[in-house]
């Protein structure tokens, strides 16, 4: 069930001189509840990709299920699968006009047919879950800082209550505190909403924290969809697709080099932590 | 939904056209111009004709890529076409109540309307073979001489490629706005001429934004690398005629000739 794409094909501006593949035949399945990690080189069609899965665009072939129903078919709404799968544009700050913060989040519900109350009742929450203290839901959301008006912007589309959410680079260009501080609340969202995730991101380091699934796009085709640990292992080809693999697995790899033989899969700090002192402590008894 | 805009637009590909210089390309296309104005006989037309498919072919650019351009003047060829039709006294075709159509009145149309197409077409050449920045660079050496006059000529070309850069950029900026609205359930399509544009808030606040900051990060960069106009200013590329531009001169002139003589021909 939920996301799923078939032979999805993508072709810009097709028939003249300025054509450009951006997705070919690309087929997965998301399951719901899922934290899905996509990654790719720039150009190869992660944010087209993304587009398609709430029907902003058309795939030239191809064709997306949301629930088991074609969401390109005659007839079905798109307003109404816009608020199931959310979509947080890369640098979504860039969209607010509003006068106030609290009217800005207010914007989707409304849009939605969500009456005055109810609208504000899930605004509020939703600045609630990515942080925004409430003396600033009066103010302006030009005048507040840059990781706020993220926030912000976040809540906007989260406002409009999604199952899926999707986010496009959401921490580029922030300071590590606010980095830190987004991807926290955004993992939050996923463990205790049960929301389903879908993270575009350049850093391994997150996607191998948070991600329990990675997607792999090379010049607009599928490479891998698996656990992150599975498609690490494969760093000689994610090299060549000008991508790497978490520092984590080049330390792993670098010590099984040695002979001293941790477990090939880590990927974090923590793990990483982990293996080493089990080794120490084997290394001990010995 | 707005990448497919193609006036002034540039076509990308490599043809005899695309690699003149570009006052070649606009001392010619205003050449034609001219000369579509010059003659009104039949002959002058079939020779307009052959010349402008001719350089069509040259530019490799695709003939239905063109035809896209003209749809921004259907509403003024129809206007102009049937106020020619109509009120044009002469010998009587035929009767429609008080409407009365004439031969002269159908002649007069048909060649206006073939006067209306080729002036957008062959205009559209010019602009389709050659990128922005050589356009404005090339105007700005030939009214170079304008300078003396106290016109400030860099200063115009300027901020000429500076606003033709810019377009591209705010339409594909607009695109990305309205994407991200639309994600959040806005509605630019239905609705009534108000709600139409109470729609388009979300849209404009945005947009305005984001071009002065544009604007604000281009100064900058510009100051940055001690941008101080024109005077003494060298190019990287100066414009160098060719031998491909001496031919094209001489053919475009033969052109211009024998279009103004074809009004000493009978028909």
């Amino acid at each position: 069930m939920s996301l799923k794409a078939e032979h999805l094909t993508h072709i810009y501006q097709k028939g003249t001189a300025m054509e450009s593949c951006a997705l070919s035949d690309i087929s997965f399945e998301i399951e719901d509840g899922s934290f899905v990690g996509l990654i790719g080189h720039t150009g190869s069609g992660k944010s087209t990709l993304i587009q398609h899965l709430n029907g902003l665009i058309r795939p030239t072939e191809g064709t997306i299920y949301y629930e088991g129903e074609d969401i390109f078919s005659e007839g079905y709404d798109l307003r109404s699968l816009r608020a199931k799968v959310g979509l947080v544009f890369q640098y979504p700050e860039y969209q607010l006009f509003e006068q106030d913060v609290l009217t800005d989040v207010k914007f989707g519900p409304k849009n939605m047919g969500a009456s005055e109350e109810e609208a504000e009742k899930r605004a509020v929450e939703a600045l609630k879950l990515v942080g925004v203290s409430e003396e600033l839901f009066k103010r302006s959301p030009f005048e507040i800082s840059g990781g706020q008006k993220r926030r912000v912007a976040i809540a906007g589309v989260l406002s409009m209550e999604p199952r899926v959410l999707i986010l496009d680079e959401p921490t580029a260009g922030l300071d590590p505190r606010g980095r830190d501080e987004i991807l926290d609340s955004i993992d939050r969202l996923h463990r205790e909403r049960g929301i389903t995730i879908i993270l575009v991101s350049h850093s391994m380091e997150d996607v191998a924290r948070y991600a329990d699934k990675l997607m792999v796009l090379d010049k607009s085709r599928l490479k891998f969809f698996d656990e992150p640990k599975k498609v690490f292992s494969h760093y000689r080809e994610l090299e060549r697709m000008g991508l790497s693999a978490p520092q984590i697995t080049y330390l792993a790899a670098g010590l099984r080099k040695e002979g001293i033989m941790v477990d090939e899969e880590i990927s974090t700090v923590g793990e990483a932590k982990a293996e080493i002192l089990r080794i120490i402590n084997e290394t001990d008894k010995a | 939904m707005l990448r497919d805009i193609t006036i002034g637009q540039y076509y990308p590909v490599s043809s005899p056209l695309h690699r003149l210089d570009p006052r070649t390309k606009l001392a010619g296309t205003m050449l034609y111009l001219l000369s579509l104005f010059m003659t009104d006989r039949l002959t002058g037309y079939l020779i307009a004709t052959v010349f402008l498919f001719t350089v069509i072919r040259l530019s490799r650019v695709p003939f239905r890529f063109m035809v896209k351009g003209l749809k921004a003047i259907i509403l003024l060829l129809a206007l102009s076409v049937s106020f020619n039709m109509f009120l044009t006294p002469g010998r009587e075709l035929f009767r429609l109540g008080f409407i009365s159509i004439t031969y002269e009145g159908l002649f007069t149309a048909a060649f206006m309307a073939i006067r209306l197409v080729y002036l957008v077409l062959g205009s559209s050449i010019m602009t389709l073979t050659t990128t922005p920045n050589a356009l404005t660079d090339g105007l700005e050496k030939s009214l170079g001489f304008m300078k003396r006059f106290g016109v400030p000529v860099h200063e115009i070309a300027m901020m000429m490629s500076i606003a033709l850069r810019f377009i591209p950029i705010l339409v594909e900026e607009t695109d990305k706005i309205m994407k991200a609205q639309t994600a959040r359930g806005a509605d630019f399509e239905s609705g009534g001429l108000i709600k139409k544009a109470r729609a388009m808030v979300p849209l404009l606040v945005p947009l305005f934004i984001s071009a002065f900051r544009r604007a604000l990060d281009l100064s900058m960069a510009m100051e940055a690398r001690c941008y101080h106009g024109g005077e003494g200013r060298t190019k990287m590329k100066p414009l160098r005629y060719g031998k491909n531009d001496r031919i094209a001169y001489v053919i475009v002139i033969i052109y211009f000739i024998v279009m103004g003589s074809t009004n000493l021909l009978p028909f």
